[in-house]
Formats: structure tokens, sequence, C-alpha cells
């Protein structure tokens, strides 16, 4: 009952209530792991669902994720102690010279709610920054953001770059962002597209089972 | 040439297309800012102001859109403000004399308003004055602010540019997506919404621009045709990029652009232009169009 309690309030972006009723379920003994996958990720789920259909819009995504974030702060300790493990590790960023960073933190959220852990670098990343981090972290995916035209044509120059490490069989990348399009993804050579921060997820999970 | 507002009033009005998708044709290399080659490369600037202007256009815009101050900042070149939104104004008055309308370009901040983010409407709605008053001393017909999410960051940009000047004719065109309620912004704006609010606010025309294409524009365009009596500005994409060698194409040709996009004129939209990926050849068949057409 109250894992529907803190479902709602997450889905509903009340940050405060979100935080209490995860302090509350701490105390009730109740596994870190039960509540994130009880609550936490169907409740981010079903968000980015409405919000790929436009029944919701980017406002209602973000106070949900606010909401998320505060949960998950008070879990976090609960989930290292718990070996919980992680879906997989993700690194993130936005391309060189792009500064956007409002649907890259969409996707981090939504990808931390579904469990992975996410080295997100920021914005203006260079390509070889993305592999370094990668690397480092042991990821095995690279999502890659960029808002602008002037900036997308980057994306491809952090994939020639894994091709040129040789590290094709290694890291997997996916790409979105405002202007992009399943084609230029194909075109690219990127190994999933991401129209929506659902989405996002939803290829994360397809290529980290790769 | 005449007043723009009087302009508006005799009949539609043919812009100018894309900027950006043009300057990376050109060289821009991917991740620098647009607005850099005001200093740098001037005569590239100039180059496309004086294309558009032959293809038709009457209305050119400048190479503005992320010369806010806050957005320069982000670029480390807000030393250079000043230089480059009065240089920006200068190039294309230069090259276009009184043959066009120079329309002033803002774009959106490209951060989130607090509460949701953390830019302070105060420091936003000051940074949106500056331009404008740069770009207003510096001899700016129009100042068009635009591909706007937000309705309270594009108010804030309207009032702004309105404090400035009280005589400065406005456009404000926001870009949307059509959901299965019909069109909205990401930030939840609908197209009834952003008329009114825009109109109220002191824009003198509304209207849209980028998005994924020409066909979902005619969509939003209906919208609007329907909610206000406000001159109407719309500017779709030619499509979403694809990649060929590493450089941008985009899918809608410049025939199948004017075709679909000429039509609005007769419907009442007042001013038709392009966004990403419209280059003078899509602007000169829209132009021929429009005028038989008429």
């Amino acid at each position: 009952m109250i894992l529907q309690e803190l479902h709602a309030a997450v889905e509903g972006g009340d940050a405060i209530r979100a935080r209490s009723v995860t302090a509350t379920l701490i105390e009730q003994a109740g596994g870190a792991g039960e509540i994130l996958n009880g609550a936490l990720l169907p409740a981010m789920a079903l968000v980015g669902a409405r919000f790929r259909d436009r029944d919701i819009f980017l406002p209602d995504v973000l106070l949900a994720a606010r909401a998320m974030k505060a949960s998950l702060g008070l879990l976090e300790p609960l989930l290292l102690r718990d070996a919980v493990p992680a879906a997989g590790t993700v690194v993130i960023g936005t391309v060189r010279g792009d500064l956007h960073d409002i649907g890259k933190n969409l996707v981090s959220i939504m990808l931390q709610g579904a469990g992975y852990r996410v080295v997100d670098l920021g914005s203006d990343i260079e390509a070889d920054a993305f592999i370094d981090a990668a690397l480092h972290a042991e990821a095995s995916v690279i999502g890659m953001s960029a808002l602008l035209t002037t900036t997308m044509t980057g994306m491809e120059a952090v994939i020639q770059r894994i091709v040129a490490r040789g590290l094709s069989d290694q890291l997997r990348t996916i790409v979105g962002g405002a202007p992009l399009s399943a084609n230029f993804a194909r075109e690219i050579g990127a190994d999933g597209f991401a129209p929506d921060a659902v989405s996002a997820v939803e290829q994360v999970r397809a290529l980290v089972a790769r | 040439m005449a007043d723009f507002r009087q302009r508006i009033a005799e009949g539609v009005i043919v812009g100018d297309g894309a900027w950006g998708s043009l300057l990376a044709y050109r060289g821009l290399p991917p991740g620098t800012p647009p607005e850099l080659w005001t200093l740098q490369h001037p005569e590239i600037i100039g180059e496309i102001a004086r294309a558009y202007l032959d293809a038709g256009a009457e209305l050119i815009t400048t190479n503005t859109f992320g010369a806010s101050p806050m957005r320069l900042a982000l670029h480390r070149l807000e030393h250079d403000f000043e230089e480059i939104n009065q240089r920006g104004v200068q190039i294309i008055r230069d090259e276009v004399g009184r043959g066009a309308f120079v329309s002033a370009s803002i774009g959106p901040i490209g951060k989130l308003l607090a509460p949701l983010g953390d830019a302070d409407p105060d420091e936003v709605a000051c940074g949106f004055a500056r331009q404008a008053r740069a770009l207003i001393d510096a001899g700016a017909d129009v100042v068009c602010i635009e591909t706007m999410t937000d309705l309270q960051e594009a108010l804030l940009a309207v009032r702004a540019v309105r404090s400035v000047s009280a005589r400065v004719p406005i456009m404000a065109t926001m870009t949307f997506d059509i959901t299965p309620r019909g069109p909205f912004t990401v930030m939840g704006v609908s197209v009834a919404q952003a008329a009114t609010a825009l109109s109220a606010a002191g824009a003198d025309v509304v209207g849209a621009n980028c998005g994924v294409g020409v066909d979902a524009m005619i969509d939003v365009a209906n919208a609007f045709l329907a909610c206000t009596t406000a001159p109407i500005a719309v500017q779709p994409n030619a499509g979403l990029p694809v990649t060929r060698h590493g450089k941008l194409t985009y899918p809608e040709t410049p025939e199948r652009f004017a075709e679909a996009l000429a039509p609005l004129a007769l419907r009442g939209v007042r001013v038709l232009g392009g966004c990403c990926g419209t280059t003078p050849a899509h602007i000169s068949v829209l132009m021929t169009k429009v005028m038989a057409s008429r």
C-alpha cells in the first residue's frame, strides 16, 4: 500500500512526499531493491511513457524526476549496502560545442530510475573524453545528446574514434536529441537511437543485453 | 521601404530560410557557435544575406540567435556581446540596404527557468533587454524572438524588447510538436495559449518555427489560423536532417517545401519562411509560388 503512495508521489512530482514516504518505508525495513523495483522504476516508466505520448509535458517529467531523486538519495546507501547490482553502466553527455543539457539530464535520470549507474559527463564533451570515461567506468554504453544541427555531426566523430581505437566490440553507442532521426543515427553508425527518454532506457536495455 | 507593420497589413511577406545549417555547409566546424563567424567571417554572413535577398526574401534574419548574454557566456564569448549583436545587424544592413527588413533574431537561453531549472527569470529578462537594446540601436527593423518552447521565457523576451522600445515590431514564434491532442511545445504550451499571451505581451506577429518539417507545420499553422486574428508567421524546417559524407542534408526539396507552404499565403498567414535546412533555393521557389497564387 505504502509502495503505491511512493509511486503516486513520484508520478505526481511531489519530492517532499516522496522523501518522507521513502523514509517510512526504510524504517519499516522495506528492502531498498523492493522499493526501487516496486515503486520508483514503475513510476518513472509510467511518467516516461506518458511524456512520450505527450499526455504530460517536460515540466511534469522534471518534477517527477526530482521526486524520484529525493527518494533515491535515501535509497542509494542501502542499495550499496545490500549490494543490489546496477543493471549496467552508461556514460552520457552532450557532444562538443553543444551546451544543452535538459534532454540529456532527463535521459540520465530515467536511466538511474531504471537501475543503471550513470556517469554524466555534462555538456560540450570531446569525442575521446566520452571514450576515456567509458573505459574508466567500465561502461558498455555511451549515450550522446545534441540539440543543434550545428553540433549533431559531433556524434559521428565519437563513433569514428571508437572504431579508430579498436573498441567497437566493447562500446555501444546510443544517440538522441531534437534534430535527430533514426535515419541519421543509422547513417552515422550509432547502435541505438532514442527519440525520447523512455526509448533511451529501452535501447540501453537492449544494448546491454547484447 | 514601407514600415514593417504596414507591409504585412498589405499582404504576405516571404522571409529568409536557415542560417545555422548554411553556415555549417560553408565550413562552420561542428560545435562552433555560429555567432563567432559574425566576427571571423563577416563576408560569409554577407554572402548568405545576399543570396536570400536575390532569392526574393523581404525579411533577412541576423546571425544573433545565440547572442543573448546568457548564452554567449556559455561559450565564454560574453565580452564580445556588443560587437556580435551590433555587427550582426550591420552586416545584414550593409548587404540589403533598404531592400529588405532586417529581422534581429533572439533565441532561447538554452537553460530552464527557475524553479524547474536554475536560470533566474530577472537575470534572463535583463539579458534579453540588453540584447534587444544592442540590436535596436544597431538599426534592426524587426525583432524576431524564435524557437521558444517555454511560454514564460518567450514572454520575458517579448516584454524585455517592449521595455526597450515601444515601437519596434516584434515577431514571436515557438516550436511545436504534434501530439494526439494537437500541437503543443515540449513544455506543454498550446497554440492558443501562445497566440493569446504573446500578443497580449506586445508581439505584433505570432507563430511557429523549426519543428520536424513542413507537413507538421501546416497543422500548427491551421491551429494558429483558428485561434488568433494577429498576423501569423510560419517558418518550418526542411524535415529532419540525414548525413552524407559527414555533411547534413535535409529531405524536403525546395519544390516540395514551397508546394506545401505557399497555400498558407491565401489563408491569411502573413510571414512565410524557413528554418533549419532551408536554403535560398527553397525561398526562391516559395517566392515564385506565392507570387503565382496572388
